[in-house]
């Protein structure tokens, strides 16, 4: 394997005039075949073409349920209702999707953590990583329109008060909200451009993950280690990783399909099931399991800040900076090391931060009262913390373990002259 | 394994590594198809769609010599209450004259109410002549504007680019005047 590529050879006559006037074969051999693969990448890199599965399924699974759905606020319960009951397998197609939305979350916060560990977003991979926080956002926006298609209790409540988020915007936010709306409440012209939006935003999110594919195929993958691999520390993607990969997503379906066939509604709220009724609000809305987090940092701001940012406003700037904060990671984290496999104490300090997200999830399931409200300001505190003051530190004082030079030379033992290559 | 050197000597023409690899595959397929299914299924007809399959028409408001549509399946069937002379002139026509040749007979179960699928089946279009002031066509029977073809008082076609007659819908009498559709 010490070669480069190997060319690609087409013995096939119509193939080769396909291939001088449209390359798209040896394009494919070049990024799906050829490719050269860190040989030391662990299970924990499944989960990029996991995500890149449950796109797919999210999509087609959407395109089917949009032949079935109807975006009127008069229809749209019942149409759903009329999916689970009448549609051929449409039950089976709905949960697929709604569970989907859940496990393209999971699958996208293990990925994230995975780069947080191993230092994926650290030069060269910094608009990889860049541009896979704009991909959550896309997410995020999509998760949350789609949700509110079924026009449920939920739906309705989740999209009052998502968009009146906006409000909190000075001297414009009310008529931000007003333009979002199209009227004067979350009604049936907000339901229609959310389903308009929502089968848009998925093939933006393909065109982003295009681009992620293209920025993270310019430098190859990062590793276990991460470091820099020479070639012969490199394997073909394929058999290698193809076969890992499906191997990956039969491990994942039996999750997902779990969820789907045994605990369908597991991840849902009931009140979803509840028509929207614009005159009475449940007692209790939660958002889904996958923006807990972000809720309770939007609930942390419960005090004007410096007393001239009302707390409602603090609260949304706190919820958008949680994540905009992730764009500026690359340089927050002024260690040249990436792997936290040589980082003893940023090791600590991620698995802090997992934590620390958990706190913030349980924070934002249950009610703000009493202890809650102290435990997710301070949950709120350390998630900034970490990015704002503790990486742009520890990457000066922490002294890294000594960083192999490649996957077949041993770390040589402290003190050892290295030898010239 | 107890025999662990087998899996490598052919063994009636095939190896057990083959056996695994078409075992493999065909389970792939297998799979694959049960997967794909519930994405093709559902666009046929839903529960509810075919819950609308039958309707019932009340026959006893339509004089004689006129004719009704009602909705059937999303379609038009034509229900026409024919005169006497109508029956005879749909009885009289030689088979040898027809281009899909069915005699009147299989076309009704009483003589009196013709009851049909109202798309010509040409193209798709509903023939005229079952409201008053209608043309009914050379024939006496249906006129399709769309491409001109002629259908006679069974419902048979006669002159145009349409291949077959009108077609016949599954259909009971409930009573005298009452029917019932699909």
């Amino acid at each position: 394997m010490a070669s480069d590529v190997e060319p690609l050879v087409l013995k096939s006559p119509t193939l080769r005039w396909i291939e001088e006037r449209l390359p798209l074969l040896s394009f494919g051999y070049r990024h799906l075949v050829a490719y050269p693969t860190p040989r030391n990448l662990s299970y924990w890199w499944n989960f990029g073409s996991l995500a890149g599965f449950i796109l797919v399924v999210q999509i087609i699974t959407g395109i089917v349920l949009a032949m079935h759905y109807t975006p009127h606020v008069a229809h749209a319960f019942d149409s759903v209702e009329h999916i689970m009951r009448d549609v051929n397998w449409g039950w089976l197609i709905r949960y697929l999707h709604s569970n989907g939305a859940s496990m393209f979350f999971a699958v996208v916060y293990i990925h994230i953590f995975r780069g947080l560990y191993y230092g994926s977003y650290k030069a060269p991979r910094e608009l990889l990583w860049m541009i896979g926080v704009v991909i959550l956002l896309l997410m995020m926006m999509t998760a949350f329109m789609g949700y509110v298609l079924p026009w449920g209790q939920m739906s309705f409540w989740a999209a009052t008060v998502i968009t009146n988020l906006f409000s909190a915007i000075p001297l414009v936010g009310e008529g931000i909200v007003t333009w979002l709306w199209g009227g004067f409440a979350v009604d049936n012209p907000t339901l229609n451009r959310f389903f308009s939006l929502h089968y848009l935003l998925p093939f933006v999110i393909v065109g982003m993950v295009f681009l992620h594919l293209v920025a993270l195929h310019t430098h190859g993958s990062n590793n276990p280690l991460g470091i820099d691999l020479t070639r012969k520390d490199k394997i073909p993607f394929h058999p290698y990783y193809t076969v890992k990969d499906l191997f990956g997503i039969a491990v994942f379906l039996l999750v997902y399909l779990g969820f789907v066939f045994f605990a369908p509604d597991f991840l849902g709220h009931p009140d979803n099931y509840i028509p929207a009724n614009p005159l009475v609000t449940p007692a209790h809305i939660v958002p889904e399991w996958y923006f807990l987090p972000f809720y309770a940092i939007l609930r942390a701001i419960t005090f004007d800040i410096f007393w001239i940012i009302p707390a409602k406003l603090g609260g949304v700037i706190a919820m958008v900076a949680s994540i905009v904060v992730l764009f500026f990671l690359p340089w927050l984290d002024t260690s040249k090391v990436r792997s936290a496999r040589f980082r003893p104490i940023y090791r600590i300090f991620f698995w802090i931060l997992v934590l620390d997200c958990l706190v913030l999830g349980y924070v934002g399931a249950n009610p703000p009262e009493g202890w809650l409200v102290t435990l997710g300001q301070i949950a709120t505190f350390w998630y900034f913390a970490h990015f704002l003051i503790i990486l742009p530190i520890l990457g000066k004082l922490e002294r890294p373990l000594p960083v192999p030079e490649s996957l077949s030379a041993p770390v040589l033992p402290r003190g050892a002259a290295v030898p010239a290559e | 394994m107890a025999d662990s050197t087998a899996s490598v000597e052919p063994v009636e023409g095939g190896k057990r590594r083959d056996f695994l690899e078409l075992l493999t595959w065909s389970t792939l397929a297998v799979g694959t198809a049960a997967a794909i299914w519930p994405f093709i299924h559902q666009m046929n007809p839903s529960a509810d769609v075919l819950a609308l399959a039958t309707v019932e028409v009340d026959l006893s408001k339509i004089p004689q010599g006129s004719a009704i549509k009602v909705m059937w399946r999303g379609k038009p069937v034509f229900i026409r209450h024919r005169t006497p002379e109508e029956i005879a002139e749909a009885q009289a026509v030689p088979l040898s004259e027809l281009r899909d040749p069915e005699p009147d007979s299989a076309r009704v179960k009483k003589p009196e109410w013709l009851i049909m699928v109202g798309v010509c089946t040409h193209l798709g279009c509903i023939p005229l002549g079952t409201a008053a002031g209608e043309p009914k066509g050379e024939y006496g029977g249906w006129f399709c504007p769309c491409h001109g073809s002629h259908y006679d008082t069974s419902g048979r076609i006669r002159k145009g680019p349409a291949p077959s007659n009108l077609p016949i819908p599954q259909y009971t009498f409930l009573s005298d005047t009452l029917v019932r559709i699909g």
